[in-house]
């Protein structure tokens, strides 16, 4: 083999550069950006399958804020169970965290018990469920009547459905607990130590110490968590069909319902196109407000 | 070692929550397991028994042969193969590309790849339908299985370059003056030097293949091709109050994925523990 020269490296790792990446390039290009563009063309039109199209401007969105009810009854549905779930499922994974960081003995086989939930898949987890809601003989009446108490309609009542969600989104509070656990090992020693010579007791340790230090993984953690609850479809496609009189409506459920059962694709775009913009403006202001409290070791700069 | 009272009773409260804590995560596979092995006329009595009298393995035969899931099983596992191994080998490339090669354009590309992580897959939905449509490839699995050949995903892509970055540069640049090229550096040097990430992307895509329920309702009709999740879903609506079925379905799609998790656990918690901090 013979060496090459340095210029003979620079064109080869263009060449391959280009070539390897390609095939994300064409990916991005077909099935995001096209896509995108496509569906916010859509979303201008009064297209419906099958049927010619002409543009209407920004008429679908006015549609969503004046004529349409159940547009604004899926938003509300959406973001009742965001607020709800992601505080809670962010609270109790921090809990379980901090406690899996005080040297327990048999630390894994408790991560263990605590991830398993994540892994079951979606439809899976809404059959389950379905199941242990069951108002005759479901695990949680069947619990509840045996220390007599009143059952509940889970969510087969319209005001208990999105609570009765909630909870079982809370099932899942492993992945976040691993990753605040994860975050929670990795604060450096030192910076308890040096609560310890100014004489600060626990409390301050975690006012001062751990909880800095954590923001960023609870920055990542609410980001994620507000994206993947606003998209919510599953649970609302098994067990409620949106129902009670719409009380479980998620957002991409009536989506796919205007799309697919309804064939109104261009409404359904300008939803996406909705969605999209809220999770933008929900995640800009995580963002925005993360100066305030979250803190980067080293300078304060995300 | 001695421990005083206010310590051991702070390490009883410690363990006291996490025990409760587990018993709440528990609870609700021990209602699955019990359920898919009982009688529906013990399933339906009160107060609930938790032991099931006798135990009805038939649940389980049943309930996999009046829906083909052996068909629903290979179907999965064809998409699989196809996925996943698509998924890898170009996230592996656009990675490895993005980390190592220098090319003009690559930071402008990298950029776009990144800004996407965050869009909603409703976005794109209705359009990739209708392109799909066009091509006359609706019911078919062209459509779960081209886009994991393109890319594999921003998500992966981007974790893999990261992965790629922290391995010494000064080993391309050896392995270059011998005279080798950017696929062999890939493929006998970067690779072999990134298993753990690899495997990552490797089992996180599997799952979400798996799980995946959306793509599949959307793209196919035809019953013989179902999905296992689809497959789970359309049987609930045939057998709605069978619950020793429908929760004998439901174990055998999540017993597999439970098993890989104790097979591979350390790359689980290293993985998630990747995505999180890193991400």
């Amino acid at each position: 083999m013979r060496a090459q020269p340095r210029s003979g490296i620079v064109r080869m790792e263009r060449k391959w550069g280009i070539a390897f990446a390609l095939p994300a390039i064409i990916g991005f290009v077909v099935f995001v950006f096209g896509p995108m563009v496509a569906s916010l063309v859509f979303s201008l039109t009064d297209w419906s399958i099958g049927s010619d199209f002409r543009f209407v401007g920004l008429d679908n969105y006015r549609q969503m804020t004046t004529g349409d009810p159940l547009f604004s009854k899926s938003l509300y549905v959406t973001l009742y169970y965001t607020i709800g779930s992601v505080p809670l499922c962010m609270l109790a994974a921090f809990l379980v965290a901090m406690l899996l960081n005080q040297k327990v003995k048999a630390l894994p086989i408790f991560r263990t018990i605590y991830y398993l939930p994540v892994l079951v898949p979606s439809i899976a987890n809404s059959m389950l469920w379905l199941w242990l809601f069951n108002p005759d003989f479901g695990l949680f009446n069947s619990a509840l009547r045996s220390v007599g108490l009143p059952g509940s309609q889970w969510i087969y009542s319209e005001t208990a459905a999105i609570p009765s969600l909630i909870l079982m989104s809370s099932w899942g509070v492993g992945n976040a607990a691993v990753i605040f656990l994860a975050g929670l090992q990795g604060v450096p020693r030192h910076l308890y130590e040096a609560v310890e010579v100014d004489g600060g007791g626990a409390l301050r340790k975690f006012w001062h110490v751990t909880l800095p230090s954590m923001t960023p993984t609870i920055f990542f953690n609410v980001i994620m968590g507000m994206i993947g609850t606003l998209q919510v479809f599953d649970q609302a496609y098994v067990m409620t069909n949106g129902g009670p009189n719409n009380a479980t409506l998620f957002y991409i459920f009536y989506l796919y319902r205007k799309a697919f059962a309804e064939t109104e694709m261009a409404y359904a775009s300008a939803m996406a196109w909705v969605l999209f913009l809220l999770i933008m403006a929900l995640t800009a202001l995580v963002f925005r407000s993360s100066r305030f409290w979250v803190y980067y070791e080293g300078g304060n700069k995300p | 070692m001695r421990m005083s009272t206010a310590k051991l009773l702070h390490r009883s409260a410690i363990y006291l929550i996490l025990v409760a804590g587990s018993i709440a995560m528990i609870f609700p596979f021990a209602w699955l397991v019990r359920s898919s092995f009982m009688s529906t006329a013990q399933i339906f009595t009160f107060p609930p028994e938790w032991i099931p009298r006798p135990f009805e393995w038939q649940n389980y035969r049943d309930a996999l042969t009046v829906v083909p899931f052996r068909r629903y099983f290979l179907n999965t596992m064809l998409l699989e193969v196809c996925v996943v191994s698509g998924v890898v080998l170009t996230s592996a490339m656009a990675g490895y590309s993005f980390a190592r090669l220098r090319w003009p354009g690559r930071g402008v590309m990298f950029g776009l790849l990144l800004s996407t992580l965050m869009l909603p897959y409703a976005v794109t939905l209705i359009p990739t339908f209708m392109l799909w449509k066009s091509v006359g490839a609706i019911n078919t699995y062209w459509p779960l299985i081209v886009p994991a050949w393109f890319g594999g995903g921003a998500f992966n892509i981007f974790l893999l370059r990261q992965f790629f970055s922290t391995i010494p540069k000064d080993l391309d640049e050896a392995a270059y003056m011998d005279g080798a090229s950017p696929p062999t550096v890939l493929w006998k040097l970067i690779l072999p030097l990134s298993k753990p990430a690899i495997i990552v992307i490797l089992i996180f895509t599997f799952i979400g293949t798996w799980n995946d329920f959306l793509g599949p309702l959307i793209y196919l009709s035809d019953n013989d091709k179902y999905t296992l999740a689809l497959g789970l879903a359309s049987f609930r609506g045939m057998y709605n109050a069978q619950w020793g079925y429908l929760m004998a379905a439901s174990s055998a799609i999540v017993a597999p994925i439970i098993l890989l998790f104790f097979v591979a656990q350390r790359y689980f918690i290293g993985g998630i523990t990747l995505t999180g901090i890193k991400g």
